[in-house]
């Protein structure tokens, strides 16, 4: 029951972005297991040393005050919280979900396999639409990504909010629509890790998993090949249908543009604004 | 003429709600059947129904509090089973249009209607008591703030018969929640019962805002005040603070799906984030709202039962104070994954980090309290030192979850689950269940149970790391929240552990119906007739046990702080008997609170099903009441002097 535990999941970290939070969410505990095992000890052994029945016990009735204790009762929380809140603002700018992995930025003049992969992620009620767009594939409920290479996501809503969450690879970010929002993750290795969404979007929502197929770049860059080469393109108009526990499928072609397509429905129902030049907004602030 | 209202509405095909409703019929007929019987009706009437006396007012909360814990708790349990056997491709027993309803409606009846409920019942009840007041600056608003309450709470419970409700998640976010994607009604039944309860908690905010302001004994002065008082204060300025914001908030979203306008749709420049934002600026604040009274309940407690002062208490003061404010600063930490960016993650990580301070100072002067003194380990003392040690818990999971990148990991898992539970059942329900055991015998004049109490309390505090400690490790191993099944074998056996201890704390409960018709039944061995079961150190000891309706005969004079403590110590009871009685102005009675909520409900009903003639009925009838009551010729009488000695000699009487 325990080694599942460990072997699984956020305690189990496949990539950087992961293990980093690891070792975040493990320092941050033993940080405060140091002050509060002792207040729980204090609790219990204060309350039992003071029980009525103990003569042994010095009663104190009009023990209320004390300035140096005050002192310490303050200072305690406040140096913890001190220490907490410098972990919490150094991590929170290493660790942003927008920050890339490498300093290469996408489009750099760089060896293919260390310019980090695009991937554009769309929630759909129930499932997940991956799209390759430089390799001009797509996928739903699966996302093969080559091993050891940053993988770098634009993502997005057609319908309600999700969450895109890879436990083992570490942060998990909204999708919402008419919002792009970015994620850098990372496999270190080769291997099959389960996806999920975080935020409830309905009835199907509890079928709402995929697996991310973390594999060398070699097969990754055969996989791609023989997508191209067989099956068929995405039909987004039929996929956009509610549908639940959907299989893994890949296609062999998408519509240039769709993820765009997909950010800009804010626009939608708006008459005479269709054609409105229409920046999506990123939560992030500027356009994306 | 009835709106979308037809028998469709009525779920034949789901026997759950079809039995539960059945066999609620029946109970329901049966007590109203026995007191038609009895001929309690005129009774109930006159002394509870229209009574505006702030102590039966409270009282009234708290019941209600009580029995929808039971509602609550019903949907936490099927969770939980469900849970438990729909695991490895099962698909349990609860569809999730069937699924979706219950966590939706556990989140909201237990946060509105239970947490809520029973925190504004005990401030109601204690802090004219503990203020040496004879009742709430505003009595009748008071009945108003109660009934409406109830409202809600009628309204959120006739859908489980009559249509659904909310499968949206208890803080119904958008675009899931607008029109395009539930277009029944169950949102509507969310929006109307809290809208209509949110008024009475806010009106009961605005009683207890002006009633500790305006309205203490002689010599209570602010810093003289009894911790309870104080937070009760704090949360009394949040109420009136945060909802209006989820007032406003609702309202936008009513407007989205009744007038088809685009605040938080997808469509045409509507932002649904925007909804979230606002929600939870209502929200965090909402969270010390319940826990601030539960500090006081605990205060009062340790004080009392280590036979010696609050240690701190201006720490205690100043800390409770720093909460109210810093609460309104962090509601971003509940969508850090929204991804803001990492100078807004960072900032409110930080803010939300040195909440924990002040919160830390509360449990260390409680530590300190017990130091020294001579603990009486009753049913109130337990709950306060579990509280301790599970909130110390709660409130460390709570940090770790501050901190921007763990949240990203944690957040929306069932670890996040964990959390709040912790701190929810861990600091708010043990509180309440701590004041509940504390003033009963105040309320009711006759203690409650002591064997039954520890019982209950074994089993809720047992039965809470059961259930919550396995969440923690399944949040870590990657399981979200609101999963109607699962798939993952290692994910089974955690499941059925939380199950069971789902079941330990039934146990708890169904100890506590029996403490509670046990003690009612030995109420004569019970019996309490100092008024003061606890040596207390506060006023509300110092009156009879039940209180007589004017409180207190005279007015004490306070003259420092645990006020009661210092009026034993300087032998003042006895000086009472020698003083002169002045006569006491007494509020009448009023319908108002029960008619307008009538009425409300009329409305809240309507407007659900889109039945137009009834909601304007509803709208023109609480109107009227409220005409009437304002131009109302008489709205208290005078108690006598000569009465009022009277009555006072006759307790004499009783006492000896």
């Amino acid at each position: 029951m325990l080694s599942g535990l460990t072997s699984s999941g956020v305690l189990d970290p496949q990539g950087p972005v992961a293990h980093s939070e690891r070792l975040i969410l493990i320092d941050s505990t033993a940080i405060m297991l140091a002050v509060v095992i002792p207040v729980i000890l204090a609790t219990i052994a204060f309350a039992w040393w003071f029980r009525a029945g103990n003569a042994k016990a010095t009663y104190r009735p009009d023990w209320a005050y004390s300035g140096r204790l005050e002192t310490i009762v303050w200072a305690i929380p406040a140096l913890v919280v001190l220490f907490l809140g410098g972990i919490g603002w150094v991590s929170s700018h290493d660790l942003d979900p927008g920050k890339p992995l490498t300093d290469a930025q996408p489009g750099d003049a760089q060896s293919a396999d260390v310019r980090p992969l695009e991937v554009q992620v769309v929630s759909l009620d129930w499932k997940w639409l991956f799209i390759y767009p430089d390799q001009g594939i797509a996928g739903v409920n699966r996302l093969v990504v080559p091993a050891g290479r940053p993988v770098h996501f634009r993502l997005t809503s057609a319908t309600v909010m999700n969450s895109f969450f890879v436990p083992q690879l570490g942060s998990q970010i909204y999708t919402m629509a008419g919002m792009a929002t970015q994620l850098n993750l990372q496999a270190d290795k080769p291997g099959t890790y389960p996806g999920i969404s975080a935020q409830f979007s309905g009835d199907g929502f509890s079928d709402m998993r995929f697996d991310v197929q973390a594999v060398a770049q070699a097969d990754f860059d055969k996989w791609v090949d023989e997508t191209k080469s067989g099956g068929h393109a995405l039909d987004y108009a039929a996929l956009m249908q509610n549908s639940k526990a959907v299989q893994p499928a890949a296609y062999n072609g998408v519509e240039p543009g769709l993820f765009e397509k997909i950010l800009d429905i804010k626009t939608e129902g708006v008459e005479g604004q269709q054609n409105a030049p229409n920046a999506p907004v990123s939560p992030r602030g500027g356009g994306s | 003429m009835l709106g979308k209202l037809d028998w469709s509405a009525i779920p034949f095909d789901e026997p759950i709600p079809l039995v539960t409703a059945a066999v609620l019929a029946v109970v329901i007929a049966a007590v109203l059947g026995w007191i038609t019987l009895k001929g309690y009706w005129p009774y109930l009437w006159r002394d509870w129904i229209t009574s505006v006396d702030h102590k039966r007012i409270g009282v009234m909360y708290c019941a209600l509090s009580l029995v929808m814990l039971i509602r609550g708790f019903s949907d936490a349990i099927m969770m939980r089973s469900q849970l438990a056997l729909a695991t490895g491709g099962a698909q349990g027993y609860l569809p999730p249009e069937h699924y979706n309803q219950i966590f939706s409606a556990h989140g909201t009846i237990m946060i509105f209607f239970v947490a809520m409920t029973f925190m504004v019942g005990l401030m109601n009840f204690v802090v004219p008591l503990q203020l040496g007041i004879r009742d709430v600056a505003f009595p009748t608003l008071n009945s108003v703030s109660l009934w409406l309450t109830a409202s809600g709470v009628l309204l959120t419970n006739i859908s489980l018969v009559i249509g659904e409700f909310a499968r949206t998640g208890w803080l119904v976010y958008p675009p899931l929640s607008e029109l395009k994607f539930s277009p029944g009604v169950g949102v509507d039944y969310y929006l109307w019962s809290i809208q209509i309860s949110g008024v009475g908690t806010l009106l009961a905010g605005v009683n207890m805002v002006t009633t500790i302001l305006k309205m203490r004994a002689p010599g209570m002065d602010l810093m003289r005040m009894p911790v309870f008082c104080w937070t009760s204060l704090a949360s009394s300025l949040l109420i009136v603070a945060a909802f209006p914001i989820l007032t406003a908030t609702l309202a936008m979203l009513l407007l989205d799906r009744y007038l088809g306008f685009h605040f938080f749709t997808n469509e045409a420049g509507g932002n649904p984030m925007m909804f979230i934002n606002l929600i939870w600026a209502w929200g965090h604040p909402e969270v010390y709202i319940l826990i601030l009274p539960a500090f006081g309940v605990f205060s009062e407690v340790i004080a009392t039962f280590s036979g010696k002062p609050l240690f701190g208490y201006r720490s205690m003061v100043a800390a409770t104070m720093v909460i109210c404010v810093l609460s309104f600063m962090v509601w971003l930490h509940h969508f850090f994954t929204m991804g803001a960016g990492a100078d807004v993650n960072a900032v409110f990580g930080v803010m939300s980090m040195i909440i924990a301070v002040p919160t830390g100072v509360k449990i260390f002067n409680w530590l300190f309290t017990l130091y020294g003194g001579r603990v009486r380990f009753s049913v109130p003392v337990l709950w306060s030192l579990a509280f301790m040690v599970t909130f110390a818990v709660g409130g460390m999971t709570g940090v770790l979850m501050a901190v921007p990148p763990a949240d990203f990991v944690l957040h929306n898992s069932v670890f996040l689950i964990a959390h709040f539970h912790n701190v929810v059942i861990g600091g708010v329900l043990f509180g309440a269940f701590a004041g509940y055991n504390y003033w009963f015998p105040k309320a009711f004049g006759f203690r409650l149970d002591e064997r039954l109490g520890k019982a209950a309390f074994w089993c809720w505090f047992i039965g809470f790391y059961v259930a919550f400690m396995p969440l923690y490790a399944l949040g870590l191993m990657g399981m979200t929240r609101r999963l109607q099944h699962t798939d993952n074998p290692l994910w089974t056996p955690w499941l059925v552990v939380a199950g069971v201890g789902a079941v330990i704390i039934m146990a708890g409960i169904g100890f506590q119906i029996l403490q509670l018709v046990v003690s009612i039944r030995n109420r004569d061995a019970l019996r309490d007739l100092s008024g003061d079961p606890w040596n207390g150190r506060t006023l509300e000891w110092s009156t009879a046990s039940p209180p007589p309706f004017y409180n207190y005969a005279v007015m004490p004079n306070v003259e420092g702080i645990d006020a009661y403590w210092g009026m034993k110590a300087r032998a003042q009871e006895e000086k009472l008997t020698e003083t002169v009685y002045e006569p006491i102005e007494i509020p009448n009675n009023s319908p108002t609170g029960f008619i307008t909520a009538f009425f409300a409900v009329v409305m809240g009903f309507a407007a659900i099903w889109h039945i137009w003639w009834m909601v304007v009925v509803g709208l023109l009838g609480a109107f009227v009441t409220f005409i009437v009551f304002a131009w109302r010729k008489q709205d208290e009488y005078e108690l006598p002097a000569d009465e009022l000695a009277q009555l006072e000699h006759d307790r004499a009487e009783v006492v000896a």
